[in-house]
């Protein structure tokens, strides 16, 4: 807070706006940029990891592990997302506690679910009623991070398993020739040349992530979502000392301005990133940049 | 009460019709998988309304996208990175606001600010500009070949897009289309939860399900009934949306049907 804002009352113009926009509630908003920045940075890479696993599954040889793979890719693409988080957030809560009272409480005789109600003795709730307002948000944002990372990873692992599909086969074919077994095929051969296949879809992956940022907001975490719309409604001068009219829509026009620049600047990156790993590879990436075979032959020197 | 009774009183509850308060205690099955059901009402709604309206503006927008005049170019680029570059859940605030102040000053956007049209105005533009992107994709890989021998059969102009270019866009975009309306379908759910009010609790299909997984405290109930609705929907808009493929596909020699992967494949 600055100095000169301490009467506000007596302020207009823009200097009124650089203290409304410097209040405490909207140092909160501007921190929430950085948990969904947090959340992209932190799921991302789980997300891939889970992919990994489900388009390995797929792909496996043994028929239950076959079908649970591919299960789960066919689930989570068939069904909305946003059911998927809704779901989890109070599925995974109730599973947790459920297997800490399990544990903890042994003797405990009453059945957890009496009509509506959900009940474990108290040492089993999770977090623990009695600790700080913190530990709440971090989990619920754990929470938020792991259903992230289970709806996308099954994306993920479509793209993956169409990326191991695409080496082609006489790679295969070759470091079998030389002896080398399954698993060593898998790891030096399949995965190392999977990713400049898997790159298109997986870069399109991150900006579908980048938009389904928001949803955070469903999952009960304070996020910019949260914010924009508890700062832009209408204020009047009894609860606050910058009373204003309805803002929403101002504040959603700038979250929608940040969201367009985001995903422009990640498009600029990725694309670099591409031009590079494909570089001098004939894939589709590549191909479709310069053109059908042929058609720059009439280009200068 | 008999399951066909719940049927009488739930059955198109979303869109107003029968009881007027939903359950609020002993939730049976029955109920359940009704309430869920009268609430597809509203996302089959929301997806065909977009998905025909929005298919004129895509085409529309994929040749202002191919097109050499920067008059007609550079809005079409516009909309398509509007609507492609932010999240439709912002949309869909952003634009239940605009609508709401709009009405502040002019009563006869009214109308916009309830959910059957306003987020149907909303959910139009993004699925034009998802499948405008798709269109030209298609568009700028046309064979050249094909354009080749409709000039030399001196088409030309209106006559060469009609019967050449726009029939084999349609073709070589189809997987990727049938894709966007599928995930057209599921963003249709964003509705209810993004400002715009389900009055007198007319919700769609989450709307509903969200309903009873907060009332009965289980959400292993709710929510398979809506995975097991939206399952049967995907595969209603496959089965369209490859029929519609087939009968594009219908003279070409030995035309399988193309299965929805490859060519320009993106999700939204």
């Amino acid at each position: 807070m600055l100095a000169s804002c301490s009467d506000p009352e007596t302020l207009s113009g823009l200097s009124w706006l650089m203290c409304y926009l410097t209040t405490g509630k909207h140092i909160a908003f501007y921190w929430a940029f950085g948990t969904v920045l947090l959340l992209l940075a932190v799921t991302a890479p789980v997300a891939l990891l889970f992919g990994f696993g489900g388009a390995v599954a797929a792909r496996s040889r043994f028929a239950p592990l076959s079908w649970l793979g591919r299960g789960y890719i066919a689930v989570v693409r068939g069904v909305p997302d946003i059911a998927f988080f809704l779901f989890f957030v109070i599925a995974l809560d109730q599973g947790i506690e459920w297997l800490r009272h399990k544990a903890k409480c042994p003797d405990w005789d009453q059945p957890i679910r009496q009509g509506n109600d959900f009940i474990v003795c108290a040492e089993a709730k999770m977090p623990l009623s009695t600790s700080a307002q913190w530990v709440h948000e971090v989990y619920g944002f754990w929470l938020a991070v792991f259903t992230f990372a289970l709806v996308f990873g099954a994306f993920a692992a479509n793209v993956l398993f169409g990326a191991m599909r695409a080496v082609p086969r006489p790679q295969i074919e070759t470091a079998e020739a030389y002896g080398m077994t399954r698993a060593q095929v898998f790891r030096r051969i399949l995965v190392p040349q999977m990713w400049v296949y898997a790159l298109p879809g997986l870069s399109n992956l991150w900006m579908v992530l980048i938009k389904a940022s928001p949803l955070l907001f469903l999952l009960g975490v304070e996020d910019i979502v949260y914010w924009a719309r508890e700062l832009g409604s209408t204020k009047t001068p009894q609860f606050t000392d910058y009373p204003h009219g309805d803002w929403r829509m101002w504040y959603f026009l700038f979250l929608l301005v940040f969201y367009l620049g985001f995903t422009r600047i990640s498009e600029i990156v990725l694309d670099r990133i591409m031009l590079r790993l494909s570089h001098g590879q004939e894939t589709l990436a590549n191909h479709k940049r310069t053109g059908p075979i042929g058609m720059n032959k009439a280009g200068p020197p | 009460m008999s399951c066909y009774d719940t049927l009488m009183d739930y059955g198109l509850r979303s869109l107003g019709y029968g009881e007027r308060l939903l359950p609020r205690s002993d939730f049976t099955l029955c109920q359940q998988f009704v309430l869920i059901g009268s609430g597809m009402i509203w996302n089959v709604y929301f997806g065909i309304v977009a998905l025909l309206s929005g298919f004129a503006l895509a085409t529309a927008l994929a040749v202002g996208k191919a097109s050499a005049s920067p008059w007609f170019r550079k809005p079409a680029e516009w909309v398509i990175f509007l609507f492609r570059g932010s999240p439709l859940f912002i949309q869909f605030f952003f634009a239940y606001f605009l609508f709401l102040s709009l009405k502040g000053q002019v009563p006869a956007f009214d109308a916009l600010t309830s959910a059957w049209l306003g987020a149907a105005v909303v959910l139009f533009f993004n699925t034009a500009a998802y499948s405008g992107e798709i269109f030209y994709g298609a568009l700028r890989s046309v064979p050249r070949g094909e354009v080749e021998a409709a000039d030399a059969y001196g088409l030309s102009g209106w006559s060469k897009f009609r019967r050449v270019i726009w029939p084999t866009t349609l073709r070589l975009a189809w997987p990727a289309y049938t894709n966007e309306a599928i995930f057209l379908f599921h963003a249709t759910t964003l509705v209810f939860f993004s400002g715009f009010p389900a009055s007198r609790q007319q919700g769609d299909a989450l709307y509903y399900a969200s309903y009873f997984a907060d009332k009965t405290f289980n959400p292993f109930v709710p929510y398979p009934i809506l995975a097991g609705y939206f399952v049967l929907l995907t595969l209603v808009v496959i089965g369209v949306m490859g029929m519609i493929g087939r009968r594009l596909n219908r003279h070409l020699p030995g035309a399988a049907p193309r299965r929805a992967r490859g060519f320009g494949l993106l999700m939204r």
